[in-house]
């Protein structure tokens, strides 16, 4: 009987980066998947990253993931978004070609040492004394390890709805999984229904684009990952187009609400708030004229369109009313109707923040049937999976990210702490410290992580310390360095609009006025550190107060993190906790405080009971 | 926590029924112990009974019990109270009898620890009730039991809703950058927001301040050269002779005090020496005195005498008053006038005669008017006066300034963001709707937690 260290079941985003993630860390590792072909499909949109999700995939590269590198090679168009607005929230996002980007992760996977593939559907998980053992394929067939780790997507008992039509199927018409989420059941696990969907695809040929506005990509060459320098030509970049709906596609919707899946009563998942279908927008805001659409590539090497904004469960006759009422759609072919899905999903409270379950040891889990949504999201939680599997089995502590170290660490408290009702979408709302976890420092708050467990090399990290010694040199430098109000300063300052000078002024201080830049600081000082380094520099120095706030707030709730709860806290011996906390304390089992503080329904005064209580019990001085 | 504490929880002295309460686990056991009647252990709970509390064979005190059991109580837990019909002395023997049988005195406060530890009530609840306890006058009480009604709350609660749809906004943009049809938030919608958060903020912690002050009592200074009639404001005043009155300059050496209560507000009155140049040693140490009053008053009577003409001293005076809230008075308005005043001054001073008892009504009126008490009388009180939540207040507001220079810098609206995030959090530590330590901290030292 075949045995490994690690066997991940599932080849998407999440199954992808853990199974990486453990053969590199040297573990002997088993990747299962339904179909090798759609290992890293990107089933629904063709892009990475986004406001958010983009300073994600930054942070999967500086802990040593395959995303940031994998999208670098697959990216037809590149912009980086929200650049009028702080360096906090600014993320790339990248249309991805979907031949290119499952083509290149497959050939990484199969380069990897340490990692085998193999096709096939698992429909049962080995369990001896609540701790996992293996898996049994679909043909009845053992594989044993003493770490699994299920990334499933949304092919658990998939349904597939259009219109009032409902057949089990998972994406592209691949096989579901029948009987896993009844075993994860038997188990302990509350499963779920959750829902999402697609919008339809067009062709190319037939589309009018004179009838929509050009949306192209920036004239500046980004790469999501720390270690890769662009070499795409910013002018051959593929063009995505705008265009919006109308009043005439609004009322054929509104006509045909009833045969759409979800209005006419067909769904039991929840689906995402944050993606609505189109026929959701319409009747949340139905006082809105019109809604946006993108028209995406999906490729380089066919035609396919993707029509964002308009997801829908409409059956086939009405999608194609409702597509050919939108501007330069008139004559379109539609390639792929758009679908709802529906998939079982496990509660995600029933997690530790390691990700590994807490009824099951060895068994983790990760991506979609954690109830999130994107491809980012899944990809993170499989890379963290697949750190912490290896970490348990090298018998060391897991990498647990704190709220103001990483967007993974707001995703997976999240989870664990609070669950999900309806997919999950990594949001910069989400983020309490939001303006520490930037997309340009992401390397500087995890390639140590990274490095510390095994998936940085030593040239990279080298690069790196070297990075955080200029930042530090540099700064130091601005500190050292005035300037004084000369005649040719202050006619340099006014020519560029900046108030002239009275005294003397560091280099520093004068890079704090809000006109000038690291680019106007050159007349008074020689470049020679990266650009990296230079946009670090100015961005801690303009925003150095707000910077310094956050981390206050940050330390006030790692004041609370250090305070820690017993594993095993009897929560029945607090008698005056108010009932809904003592509940939900006994259901998520905190940690810390400060997790505990984060549990809707515990209120201020369930945390200051607690923390008398671990006073009065010694469990904390 | 589970012992069993007891307390007097009416003020001595004052009125026919005093009542005797405890509270714990063995509450109904250990009155039980000493009360002839209905055996307690075994009555319904939220049921009242007549009987006698007995020393061993001796009658104490002829009462009536109500006994509460847990959970449906103040504390969660069961509540004995035992009113008592014996004036002081008896019930101080009802108390001791129950010190000796197992029950500890509670501390300041202990009751309300109980009922917040215990989930009855809310945090912003428990400092109210604190301050009801330590309340002076009614007014004050009045204050800590709208806390209590959670009015205070809403009026944050609300100010809080409308910082969040700022920030909501803000957020919406970010997370979806690019579509088009979301309205951009410009600075300038951003600014016409915090001005009227501002205008919210700056008067709940105006009224807040005055709040205090009418709880704590009005520090108020009587102030002027010797012999120009201090004294006997005061007394009129207070309405009895407790200072010295004497036409000998300087009588007055020591600091003399009293309260009064107008309309239900407290004035703390305190009467200077008379203020001049002195070599005499007591009479000095009383001069130095009396100016470091003006320093901490809230309110400061400005005494000019109507029968002599102005001196330097007085100007002096003067001249330290005037950025204090004050009110300048000329006594002996009776006697020849020959005093001379700016016409500013003239216009504003009032003139009383102390000889005559009526002649002080003007000084009166005029205190009303001055802290606006025909309003304050008939506002809903929605002052937060307990000095925590006054602090995170003022450091809310003081975070504005750092959004109006964002904003007139130009720096982007997540920055703003941030700013306006803090105001929302702290206002959310005022009444308890968001955690912080630091609450807890406060807990710690105002409940003496963590035995």
């Amino acid at each position: 009987m075949d045995q490994y260290e690690i066997i991940v079941v599932g080849g998407g985003h999440a199954g992808c980066e853990a199974s990486l993630a453990a053969a590199r860390k040297h573990h002997k590792t088993l990747l299962i998947t339904g179909n090798i072909k759609n290992i890293a499909d990107m089933p629904c949109n063709p892009s990475i990253g986004g406001p958010a999700k983009g300073i994600v995939v930054r942070e999967i590269d500086a802990l040593g993931g395959e995303m940031g590198k994998n999208i670098d090679k697959a990216a037809i168009q590149v912009k980086m978004l929200n650049t009028k607005k702080g360096p906090a929230v600014q993320a790339l996002r990248a249309q991805a070609d979907k031949v290119t980007y499952p083509k290149e992760m497959l050939k990484t996977l199969q380069s990897q040492e340490n990692l085998t593939i193999l096709e096939a559907m698992v429909e049962d998980i080995i369990i001896e004394d609540k701790k996992v053992k293996g898996v049994v394929l679909e043909n009845g067939t053992s594989i044993l390890s003493d770490i699994v780790i299920l990334t499933t997507g949304t092919y658990l008992k998939a349904d597939i709805l259009v219109g009032d039509r409902r057949y089990r199927s998972g994406p592209h018409d691949e096989k579901p999984s029948n009987f896993l989420s009844d075993k994860l059941k038997q188990l302990g696990f509350n499963i779920k229904r959750l829902k999402t969907g697609t919008p339809p695809r067009l062709d190319k040929k037939t589309i009018d684009f004179t009838k929509a506005s050009m949306e192209l990509g920036d004239k500046i060459g980004y790469t999501f990952s720390f270690e890769n320098e662009p070499n795409y030509d910013v002018d051959k970049q593929e063009p995505c187009y705008l265009i919006y709906t109308n009043k005439r596609t609004h009322e054929i919707i509104k006509e045909h609400l009833n045969e759409s899946s979800m209005y006419g009563g067909y769904v039991e998942g929840v689906g995402p708030r944050y993606c609505p279908s189109i026929e959701d927008k319409i009747v949340r805001f139905s006082d809105k004229e019109r809604h946006q659409l993108f028209l995406e590539p999906e490729s380089l090497y066919y035609d396919d369109i993707y029509l964002q904004g308009f997801s829908t469960s409409m059956p086939h006759y009405v999608q194609e009313q409702m597509i050919r009422s939108l501007p330069g759609l008139e004559h379109v072919r539609i390639v792929k109707y758009a679908y709802a899905i529906e998939y079982d999903a496990i509660d995600s409270k029933q997690l530790t923040q390691s990700l590994e379950t807490k009824i099951i040891k060895g068994l983790y889990t990760a991506g979609q049937i954690n109830g999130t949504s994107g491809y980012e999201e899944a990809a993170c939680q499989g890379l963290i999976a697949g750190i912490n599997a290896s970490l348990n089995l090298e018998g060391k502590a897991p990498l647990i990210l704190k709220r103001n170290e990483a967007y993974m660490g707001v995703l997976i408290d999240d989870l664990v702490t609070k669950g999900v009702i309806d997919p999950y979408r990594l949001l910069t709302s989400r983020a309490e410290y939001r303006l520490l976890l930037r997309h340009d420092n992401a390397d500087i708050r995890l390639t140590q992580y990274g490095y510390d467990v095994g998936l940085i090399p030593e040239e990279r990290y080298k690069k790196f310390k070297q990075k955080l010694k200029d930042i530090k040199n540099l700064t130091q430098e601005l500190k050292n360095n005035k300037v004084t109000p000369k005649k040719t300063v202050n006619e340099y300052l006014a020519n560029i609009g900046s108030a002239e000078l009275k005294d003397g002024i560091t280099l520093y201080d004068l890079l704090k006025r809000p006109e000038i830049s690291f680019d106007k600081i050159q007349y008074f000082y020689p470049n020679k550190y990266s650009k990296e380094v230079y946009e670090q520099v100015e961005i801690n120095i303009k925003y150095e107060g707000y910077i310094l706030k956050a981390n206050k707030e940050a330390e006030k709730m790692l004041a609370l993190e250090n305070i820690k709860i017993p594993e095993n806290m009897n929560y029945d011996d607090i008698k005056n906790l108010a009932s809904e906390a003592l509940q939900k304390l006994k259901e998520i089992r905190p940690t810390t405080i400060s997790q505990a503080s984060r549990i809707s329904g515990v209120n201020p005064a369930d945390i200051a009971i607690l923390i008398v209580y671990l006073k009065k019990e010694k469990f904390y001085e | 926590m589970n012992d069993t504490i007891c307390a007097i929880s009416t003020a001595l002295g004052i009125g026919a029924i005093s009542i005797v309460r405890t509270t714990g686990k063995d509450a109904i056991k250990i009155v039980n112990t000493i009360f002839k009647g209905k055996d307690l252990n075994k009555v319904n709970s939220h049921t009242i009974h007549y009987g006698y509390i007995i020393d061993k064979e001796e009658i104490i005190d002829e009462v009536l019990v109500s006994v509460m059991k847990a959970p449906k109580t103040f504390t969660v837990e069961d509540v004995v109270e035992i009113n008592c019909h014996g004036g002081i002395a008896t019930t101080n023997r009802v108390l001791e009898l129950l010190l000796k049988n197992g029950c500890r005195m509670a501390e300041p406060g202990e009751f309300t620890k109980r009922a917040f530890l215990n989930g009855r009530i809310n945090l912003m609840e428990a400092e109210s009730v604190m301050d009801l306890i330590s309340g002076k006058t009614d007014k004050a009480r009045k204050m800590a039991i709208n806390g209590l009604r959670g009015s205070t709350f809403d009026l944050i609660h609300n100010l809080r809703q409308e910082i969040l749809e700022v920030i909501a906004s803000i957020e919406v943009n970010i997370d979806y950058p690019e579509y088009k049809d979301i309205e951009e938030k410009t600075l300038k919608s951003i600014k016409e927001s915090v001005d009227k958060i501002k205008i919210k903020l700056t008067k709940i912690v105006k009224d807040s301040e005055n709040g205090k002050i009418i709880k704590e009592g009005i520090k108020t200074v009587i102030l002027g050269r010797p012999n120009v009639g201090k004294s006997s404001i005061l007394n009129r005043l207070l309405d009895e002779e407790k200072a010295i009155v004497t036409d000998i300059e300087g009588t007055t050496r020591d600091i003399v005090e009293g309260q009064i209560n107008i309309d239900g507000i407290l004035f703390d009155i305190i009467d200077t020496a008379g203020i001049r140049k002195t070599n005499d040693i007591i009479e000095k140490q009383g001069v130095e005195k009396s100016l470091s009053f003006i320093e901490n008053a809230n309110l400061i009577i400005m005494v000019l005498n109507n029968n002599e003409k102005l001196t330097p001293e007085d100007q002096e005076l003067l001249e330290k008053i005037k950025n204090k809230r004050y009110i300048l008075v000329i006594n002996k308005s009776d006697l020849a006038r020959k005093i001379q005043l700016s016409d500013s001054l003239e216009k504003e001073a009032i003139k009383i005669d102390t000889l005559n008892k009526e002649g002080i009504l003007p000084l009166i009126e005029k205190i009303k008017d001055l802290f606006n008490m025909e309003k304050l009388e008939n506002s809903d009180l929605n002052y937060i006066s307990n000095a925590r939540q006054i602090a995170l207040l003022k450091q809310a507001l003081e975070v504005i300034p750092s959004i109006y220079n964002g904003l007139e810098q130009e720096l982007p609206i997540d920055m703003i963001e941030i700013d306006l995030k803090e105001i929302y959090n702290l206002l959310g530590d005022v009444n308890g709707e968001s955690y912080s330590d630091e609450i807890i901290d406060q807990l710690f030292s105002q409940f003496c937690l963590g035995k």
